[in-house]
């Protein structure tokens, strides 16, 4: 064990810093659930990947800089001190992007990738539908070869889908074979959302803003060599796509370390105030030690899975420990803020807010997206502990 | 940077762990507690032979000259077995205490001594107390303010006062500092004092995590075959969420502990922070399985026959032993409230 940066490391933590300093906004960039957001985060999607940052840990062919799991940690921690801007286009870079690489063809991965790392395509994901939450496998939406085979006739509904109102393309599971029952006969494809019978309704979200949509596919001709694996194998696709170390660039530690920090500033400018409720102390306390035990371990799988290790069923504990620990995290904001923390930050009298009530009403969503605590839970029991099935 | 345990720590710790689990069963423990002093020098001679109370021991001295890092993930063992005896206060607390001291004459009576199991050694803080084992240490260090004495097993009277745990011995201890029995004082005293209090809580740390493993698994075979409404009750969802936030308080508390076993080793200026963030999230894990444990075992869980009491009461105990909640909560307070703490991204690793 060697709990030291290499010299390696440390020069490829200054070169992040540098870059971020001399290009990060200094205004704030709007929020990416607006049209004029959205395009200011897809300009800064294609500065990023023109300084080859868009993606480290992809392939230097594809601008990445092949950076292994550590380099991707340091670059978070920089990106987040450096308070740079959201990523319009995670679900592509991070989720689709190493799912093409795995399972795409050349001619798929040639056509697709170099579009989602500059920002002119961005991606959405289509899941979930109305009667598929949860229980993913329920999906119904289905796509028919044509009898020419040449394309897929896609007709259903997605929901849910975040980015889908300005997004360019959709990746999802859909019903190929309509006999099939459960999580046979699923079938992934990527979908352009320009295409002819889509619609796309926006959902307003707690904020009001539309940052998630419904999909409604009425005929939609998809050709088939969208296909991403073979016909019949969506789930194992997905499974990939849903997969650790995916999940863990989904959530990277830094973020909640810088939010835990915050937390630790936003008490002490406010002690006084705070202390008259003894509780609100030992919650910053949890959340520094909860967002560095985060840290901690997600460094420790790292180098795991550098040194050849896999994962197991235990990474099911992920997604919960940081969903809840940002619900604290901002919840005990809440409660420092006091009578202000109803405020909208743009309200005249709300000094101090800040981000704080929108990442508290973003925490609501943690515990729900990505599957559900509850969801996670059951996985936890009946694949790491080995309890019965219900 | 690489935060994994090598193939020889982990091979260690499978051979110990199989050794342990073979003879420290919840029968042997029992077996103890009837016995007179509840410690068993068959045992200790065992212990002795595979090498582990030499582990810290330094070669010059007839030991193993490892360190607490190779013996962190030994240490997660013994509190999966729950072992009565003061294995991990030698290796991780007392042998390093006495390394520590300036006093060749100290080291080259006891160190050989420790490493052959012919002799043991308790370190005891004003914080806890009471002195763990007392009543078998044949040489005891001890605190005075900022000073810590070597007291010999016969300048001191003991009183025994019972634990819910029946395999801690804990006791009082009558002694008389003196000039010829002090060993460190003044700064030197204080940071030898800060370095025990982060031993010893790592050594509870370590331990607790093993416990918490313990309890889940005890929980999820109970679970499995106990049968109400036709179905095992661990098919029921309300069960298995128990179990399900135990190990995810469980699994985010191991890096710490391990961190913090690191920090030691190394001789970081974190050390107290790490053992400090280690202690009070390993222990909430072993207690968080001690209360989700107890009700699922129903009526079970309540009684003196089923093993898991044995379990559950250390992990009481450790929480408020060698520092209480507050002690640990009130150093990380220090630390993240300071003026110019270094916290947030890319400061984990601070040394
Ligand atoms: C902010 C946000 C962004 C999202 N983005 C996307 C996206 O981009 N693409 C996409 O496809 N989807 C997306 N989703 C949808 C998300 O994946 C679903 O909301 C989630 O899987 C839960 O499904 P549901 O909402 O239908 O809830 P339901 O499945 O109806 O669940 C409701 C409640 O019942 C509980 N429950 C259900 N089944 C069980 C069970 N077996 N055991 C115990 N409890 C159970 C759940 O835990 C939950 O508490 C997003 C959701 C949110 C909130």
């Amino acid at each position: 064990m060697d709990l030291a940066y290499t010299e390696e490391h440390k020069a490829f933590r200054e070169e992040v810093r540098s870059w971020l300093a001399d290009n990060v906004p200094s205004e704030p960039l709007k929020t990416y659930d607006t049209e004029e957001g959205f395009q200011q985060h897809r300009e800064w999607e294609a500065k990023l990947n023109e300084g080859r940052w868009g993606m480290v840990t992809w392939p230097t062919e594809l601008g990445g800089r092949d950076a292994d799991l550590l380099q991707w940690l340091i670059f978070e921690e920089e990106y987040f001190k450096a308070k740079a801007p959201a990523r319009v286009n995670q679900n592509g870079i991070f989720l689709l992007g190493p799912t093409l690489m795995e399972y795409g063809t050349e001619e798929q991965k040639a056509e697709i990738l170099p579009k989602m790392a500059n920002g002119t395509e961005v991606w959405a994901q289509g899941w979930s539908e109305p009667n598929a939450g949860s229980d993913m496998a329920a999906v119904r939406a289905k796509a028919e070869l044509s009898e020419c085979g040449e394309f897929y006739v896609i007709n259903g509904q997605k929901t849910w889908s975040t980015r889908a109102v300005w997004a360019d393309q959709c990746f999802g599971m859909f019903r190929t074979d309509p006999e099939s029952k459960r999580h046979h006969g699923l079938t992934f494809i990527l979908v352009p959302l320009d295409l002819e019978g889509i619609t796309v309704r926006p959902i307003p979200q707690l904020d009001g803003l539309p940052g998630f949509a419904e999909i409604f596919f009425d005929d939609v001709k998809v050709p088939v060599k969208r296909r991403l694996g073979g016909e019949g194998e969506g789930w194992k696709v997905a499974m990939a796509t849903a997969g650790f170390e995916r999940g863990l660039m989904l959530r990277s530690p830094a973020r909640f370390q810088q939010t835990a920090t915050r937390l630790v500033e936003l008490y002490k400018a406010n002690q006084e105030r705070a202390d008259r409720d003894p509780s609100v102390r030992d919650a910053v306390l949890k959340s520094y030690m909860d967002a560095e035990s985060y840290c901690l371990s997600t460094y420790q799988t790292a180098c795991r899975l550098i040194k050849g290790g896999k994962i197991g069923a235990e990474s099911s504990t992920n997604k919960i420990f940081w969903s809840e620990l940002d619900r604290q995290m901002h919840a005990t904001a809440m409660s420092i803020l006091s009578a202000r923390a109803e405020l909208e930050p743009h309200a005249p009298d709300a000094q101090g807010v800040g981000d704080w009530l929108d990442g508290w009403l973003f925490a609501q969503s943690g515990p729900i997206y990505a599957g559900t605590n509850e969801i996670q839970r059951n996985i936890i029991a009946e694949r790491m502990l080995g309890m019965p099935r219900a | 940077m690489d935060f994994t345990f090598t193939e020889d720590q982990l091979l260690f710790k499978e051979s110990v762990a199989d050794f342990l689990r073979n003879e420290i069963t919840p029968e042997k423990i029992r077996e103890l507690w009837d016995s007179e002093t509840g410690r068993s020098d068959a045992l200790w001679t065992q212990l002795a032979e595979l090498g582990l109370t030499g582990m810290t021991v330094p070669e010059e001295f007839g030991g193993l000259g490892m360190n607490e890092l190779d013996f962190v993930l030994l240490a997660q063992e013994c509190g999966y077995v729950a072992l009565p005896e003061p294995l991990v206060h030698n290796v991780l607390v007392a042998v390093p205490t006495l390394i520590a001291c300036n006093n060749d004459k100290l080291k080259k009576q006891w160190l050989p001594k420790i490493a052959d199991g012919s002799a043991k050694v308790s370190v005891g803080l004003e914080e806890n107390f009471l002195v763990e084992d007392a009543h078998v240490a044949d040489l005891l260090i001890l605190q005075s303010g900022d000073e810590l004495h070597a007291i010999s097993k016969d300048a001191v009277s003991l009183r025994y006062n019972q634990s819910i745990d029946l395999s801690r011995k804990l006791y009082a201890v009558e002694w008389t500092p003196s000039a010829a029995t002090c060993i460190a004082s003044g700064d030197e005293g204080k940071a030898q004092i800060e370095a025990i209090m982060n031993r010893g809580a790592l050594a509870c740390a370590a331990q607790a995590l093993g416990l918490a493993q313990r309890m889940i698994e005890m929980s999820v075979q109970y679970t499995s075959e106990r049968h109400q409404f036709g179905k095992p009750i661990g098919s029921f969802q309300a069960v298995k969420h128990h179990m399900s936030n135990i190990a995810v308080r469980l699994e985010y508390a191991k890096a710490p502990v391990h961190r913090a076993a690191y920090a030691i080793a190394n001789g970081q200026s974190t050390a107290s922070l790490n053992v400090s963030h280690a202690k009070l999230v390993s222990t909430e894990a072993a207690d968080l399985a001690a209360k989700n444990c107890m009700q699922v075992h129903g009526a079970m869980g309540y009684t003196w026959e089923v093993d898991l009491h044995i379990f559950m009461k250390k992990a009481w105990a450790f929480n408020s032993t060698w520092g209480d909640v507050a002690f640990h909560k009130m150093r990380v307070a220090d630390y993240i409230f300071a003026d110019d703490a270094p916290l947030g991204a890319g400061n984990t690793f601070l040394a």
